[in-house]
């Protein structure tokens, strides 16, 4: 799930040279933008079949935290 | 989930109009480097948007002149028409409402019952249910107008690159009618005004009256600066929104009505941007083909972008054969819509420019 969940991570915000670590915040990326969110938003439900009510994701900061949002969300 | 079934209800015609001015993405100045301005191109699919900048149009002069192309093509007397609906959220004035002026501009009778609906990117589907629904129990007046437009590019700051790349104007006419033996419409139509914030314009109505303030620019983020008179979009929440309901909406209507989607000939999307449509189509597994885009000419139109994909992409067919289709919109309020219609060689002139 993890590495599943990394690559497609990696991929909505093209970040695939990139080491990511559980602990980064995401909206500290470089790379974050309003573009590179919705993508984010497509792939999770692409892959995971997991949409994140907007109030719900802005609680979220790290991308472990976003990890178990949607770990949750498909069990 | 509800839905409505109103038999008896042919689509007729259709025309559409938008201003001559084109504002090119490909040229704004507005993206900080040439990689963002690609990112977005390449993500939304607008490359221009036709727009009333400039010049005194409003949503209702666009409206007029659909209008008046499609009543002189469609042979109707201006006496037979007992209902005028206008969807806008950029009416005339606050009052009165803007059907009223149109009925008199149309030289529609004074036995017309004519009135205005706000809603924007579902508004056609909406308005569509609205006038069906008085077709079906008037017991004299069988046909009616339905108008449907918007100039949304005057309520988008130009400092605004989350908006105002997004958005083109265009004004729309449907001549529907009551005719015993049509198939009628099949819709669903739903509501969550708890994001209500998703999209609005926050000042200038009677909730936060318009003040010094309502001109006063905030910096949102960089690149997204605005007053509280220009339109505010969360784009990744009415993204969010979007691909979740308009499927659902849109698979819920075709179970409803026990209609296979293979039997569909088009479905027709408000033009939100391309890649939250295809994500829509792509859920709903419905080939390419089928699926008209208009955005690359004339970006997001709001209420309007329903019948101009129609109009712009879908003349030929119109014209010529019997169409199965279903269109959804979805967007401010928030507010979705689905119906499911026949039409059979309508009256569908070119999209004018004025």
């Amino acid at each position: 799930m993890e590495e599943k969940f990394i690559k497609a991570f990696k991929e909505a915000l093209e970040l695939e040279d990139r080491t990511i670590d559980l602990t980064d915040t995401f909206r500290d990326y470089e790379e974050w933008d309003s573009l590179g969110h919705l993508s984010l938003i497509a792939i999770l439900d692409e892959e995971f079949g997991v949409v994140i009510e907007q109030a719900e994701f802005n609680k979220l900061n790290t991308v472990g935290e976003l990890m178990v949002e949607v770990k949750k969300r498909m069990a | 989930m509800a839905f409505q079934y109103i038999p008896n209800i042919a689509v007729k015609g259709m025309a559409a109009c938008v201003p001559k001015k084109i504002e090119d993405n490909r040229e704004l100045s507005l993206f900080e480097t040439e990689d963002d301005r690609n990112k977005f191109i390449q993500a939304t699919g607008i490359l221009k948007r036709h727009t009333v900048k400039g010049s005194d149009l409003c949503a209702s002069d666009l409206c007029f002149q659909a209008a008046e192309t499609l009543l002189a093509e469609i042979g109707w007397e201006r006496s037979e028409i007992g209902y005028l609906i206008f969807v806008s959220q950029t009416p005339d004035y606050i009052f009165p409402a803007t059907a009223c002026i149109l009925q008199n501009r149309l030289g529609l009778s004074q036995e017309c019952y004519a009135m205005d609906i706000s809603l924007g990117c579902s508004g056609w589907v909406y308005g569509l249910t609205t006038i069906a629904s008085l077709l079906s129990s008037s017991v004299n007046m069988k046909k009616g107008l339905l108008l449907v437009g918007d100039t949304t590019t005057i309520t988008k700051s130009p400092k605004d690159k989350s908006t105002y790349p997004l958005f083109g104007d265009a004004g729309t006419a449907t001549a529907v009618q009551y005719e015993e033996g049509s198939i009628g419409l099949k819709i669903h139509a739903a509501t969550d005004g708890s994001s209500h914030k998703a999209i609005m314009i926050p000042d200038g109505g009677f909730r936060n009256f318009f003040s010094s303030d309502s001109l006063v620019e905030h910096e949102i983020e960089p690149g997204i600066v605005r007053n509280s008179l220009q339109s505010i979009l969360d784009g990744p929440g009415v993204f969010t929104f979007g691909i979740t309901k308009a499927p659902k909406s849109i698979s819920g209507v075709l179970e409803y009505f026990d209609i296979k989607i293979d039997a569909i000939d088009y479905l027709v999307l408000h033009q939100a941007n391309k890649m939250m449509n295809e994500k829509i189509r792509k859920k709903l597994k419905i080939e390419p083909e089928k699926v008209p885009y208009s955005l690359p000419e004339y970006g997001n139109t709001s209420s309007s972008s329903i019948p101009l994909t129609m109009v712009s992409q879908l003349c030929y067919p119109l014209r010529f054969r019997h169409n199965v289709i279903v269109a959804c919109g979805f967007g401010v309020g928030l507010s979705w819509a689905s119906v499911i219609l026949e039409t059979n060689k309508i009256v569908c002139p070119p999209v004018i420019e004025i």
